[in-house]
């Protein structure tokens, strides 16, 4: 297939890593990593005695394991660990089932609720989740157990796939949208279409009438902020309210969600006051592998998983 | 009496012009983001290449997601109106019209009069539109016409397992690196909307004769994959693609002929 030759691909977030400088993983117990393999990004987080060490954000390739494997790579890249060091790991996410490294496999949303309780504290009791080809809102109590949820993953309005889209039509690298929808003289009203396909004809349309770029970024903004209520009104939404996935990157979402809803969402800092001391860095996206690597760590403690680990 | 229907789609214009019984002329030219300058130019196209002058026209009836881009209609008619007053005349047995255009799906069922007794729309969702098919075909790297010829020569019923036209590109894709050939990824792509159509026809209700319109209807892979899906014989006139014009020119007839034939035809509103 004759490959589209582009100067750059707008869609296309940088990929990133990190290893926690503070732990010394030799002196540790119990080892445990989630790895949460979605359609659009894959994400390999490893814990060490139930402590946040290390992770790798990269982009989902065209084949689960593979991207399963990649993701681990990176996440372990800054680390002098191997993979033969890990206890437990839990594959989750869309391609759960093929991740290779993976002793079992736990669903996505109980892994986020999971993650985000871990991330943003026991206080949360609604969780946004978009991620890159669906979109979720989960009710969980004070230990991140869902309670109850709503998802679409059929439709591409109001996930990242729709952000993308849009970023690659309008030729704005994804992570400046968001900080320029502001940058408007007024709020113009939101796209009217639904669909991302039929928003994309009306987007070219307004930028051939010559309205203004950051005002475009407004109007999509809006409507995928609207999207986005429509699936939270089948839900109460509870307080504390938090974002996880890539959108909670978007202010320009996030800011005009929380207008319309008329609720605030929790900063996007650590729960845990250390992590924010210490710099630990707080990434939406990490949420559903940060909880798969506490359940495998949780199972390991019950007895209900025996270790795994070669080395 | 000559009158002319006026069909303004999300993708392309259509132009009917007739006199009593019989077509006069047609033509089409793609709707663009201008589209009250499109009408106006393919009006003035088609009254040319006939040898008439606008004030030969004694009516002038619009239809289509467009329709009120026509200053000078004498009247509007619905969509489904209008396929049902198209359709009726040239094939008097029909009682379902299946619409597929670029931008909307739609299912009529019909009296034996011609009277729109029931209908289901998806205006909302690119999936059971042409633009589904557009999107396939872009991904799958060849134009709408091949991909219609390709279906018909594929070897497996596959299905792609999105509902959605975005998440639906990158299955093309994956499937492409899986190496399946590009006649069974068309027909997968086919399955697709030919179900998604299907759907909204089984809400109206499936009665023989179906007949297709609309620009989908060109499709001769779409239209072997909706037969199947309906497991229903399905008819598709000749330049299905017009029915909705010359439907809205039936009406304009019609509601200057004494028949008798009741229908909905808007007086010309103030079009700002």
């Amino acid at each position: 297939m004759a490959e589209v030759q582009k100067t750059k691909e707008f869609w296309r977030w940088p990929e990133t890593n990190w290893v926690n400088p503070n732990i010394n993983w030799k002196k540790s117990e119990v080892i445990t990593a989630g790895v949460d393999v979605g359609s659009v990004s894959t994400q390999a987080v490893i814990m060490v005695d139930g402590e946040f060490f290390a992770f790798g954000n990269t982009r989902t390739g065209s084949d689960s394991p593979n991207s399963a494997i990649k993701g681990m790579g990176y996440a372990l890249e800054k680390t002098d660990m191997i993979i033969e060091n890990i206890d437990y790991c839990i594959g989750t996410g869309y391609g759960r089932v093929n991740v290779p490294m993976a002793q079992q496999s736990i669903t996505e949303i109980s892994c986020h609720a999971r993650g985000a309780n871990y991330m943003y504290g026991p206080e949360v009791r609604t969780i946004m989740d978009m991620g890159g080809q669906d979109c979720k809102a989960i009710n969980v109590d004070d230990k991140g157990k869902v309670l109850n949820f709503m998802m679409n993953d059929k439709c591409a309005a109001g996930t990242g796939r729709g952000m993308e889209v849009f970023a690659d039509l309008i030729h704005v690298p994804v992570w400046e949208i968001g900080p320029r929808s502001f940058q408007i003289e007024k709020q113009p009203p939101p796209i009217s279409s639904t669909c991302v396909i039929f928003a994309k004809s009306e987007v070219m349309g307004l930028l051939e009438q010559g309205v203004p770029e950051n005002e475009i970024m407004a109007a999509y903004c809006s409507a995928m902020a609207h999207r986005i209520m429509e699936l939270l009104n089948r839900l109460s939404v509870k307080e504390k309210f938090v974002i996880t996935g890539g959108i909670a990157k978007n202010e320009g979402v996030v800011k005009r969600l929380e207008k319309e809803l008329g609720v605030k969402t929790a900063g996007r800092v650590w729960y845990k006051k250390e992590f924010i001391e210490r710099g630990y860095p707080f990434d939406t996206q990490l949420a559903g592998a940060i909880g798969a690597a506490i359940f495998g760590d949780a199972l390991l403690k019950m007895g209900k998983a025996k270790s795994a680990r070669k080395a | 009496m000559i009158v002319a229907g006026i069909d303004v789609g999300g993708k392309n214009v259509h132009i009917v012009i007739i006199k009593e019984g019989q077509i006069l002329g047609k033509g089409a030219a793609p709707t663009g983001i201008k589209k009250a300058e499109a009408v106006e130019h393919l009006y003035d196209d088609v009254l040319k290449k006939m040898g008439l002058a606008r004030k030969d026209v004694e009516r002038v009836v619009a239809t289509g997601s467009a329709a009120k881009r026509v200053a000078f209609a004498t009247g509007f008619i619905t969509d489904a109106a209008a396929d049902a007053r198209g359709v009726i005349k040239l094939f008097p047995k029909a009682r379902t019209v299946i619409d597929v255009g670029a931008e909307e799906g739609r299912s009529i069922k019909m009296s034996p009069e011609g009277k729109v007794m029931d209908f289901a729309v998806n205006g909302k969702c690119a999936a059971g539109t042409g633009t589904f098919v557009e999107a396939m075909s872009r991904a799958l790297e060849v134009s709408v016409d091949e991909i219609s010829h390709l279906t018909l020569a594929s070897t497996q019923n596959l299905s792609i397992n999105a509902q959605c036209a975005v998440f639906g590109e990158s299955e093309v894709v994956s499937l492409i690196h899986q190496k399946v050939s590009k006649p069974d990824i068309a027909r997968a792509v086919m399955n697709a909307i030919a179900g998604r159509v299907a759907s909204v026809a089984r809400i109206a209700g499936l009665e023989d004769d179906v007949v297709l319109v609309g620009g989908m209807a060109k499709n001769l892979g779409f239209i072997d994959s909706l037969k199947k899906n309906l497991a229903m014989d399905v008819v598709v006139p000749e330049n299905p693609d017009y029915m909705g014009a010359l439907g809205a020119a039936e009406a304009a007839l019609a509601a200057v002929t004494t028949d008798g034939v009741k229908i909905r035809v808007f007086e010309k509103e103030t079009i700002s």
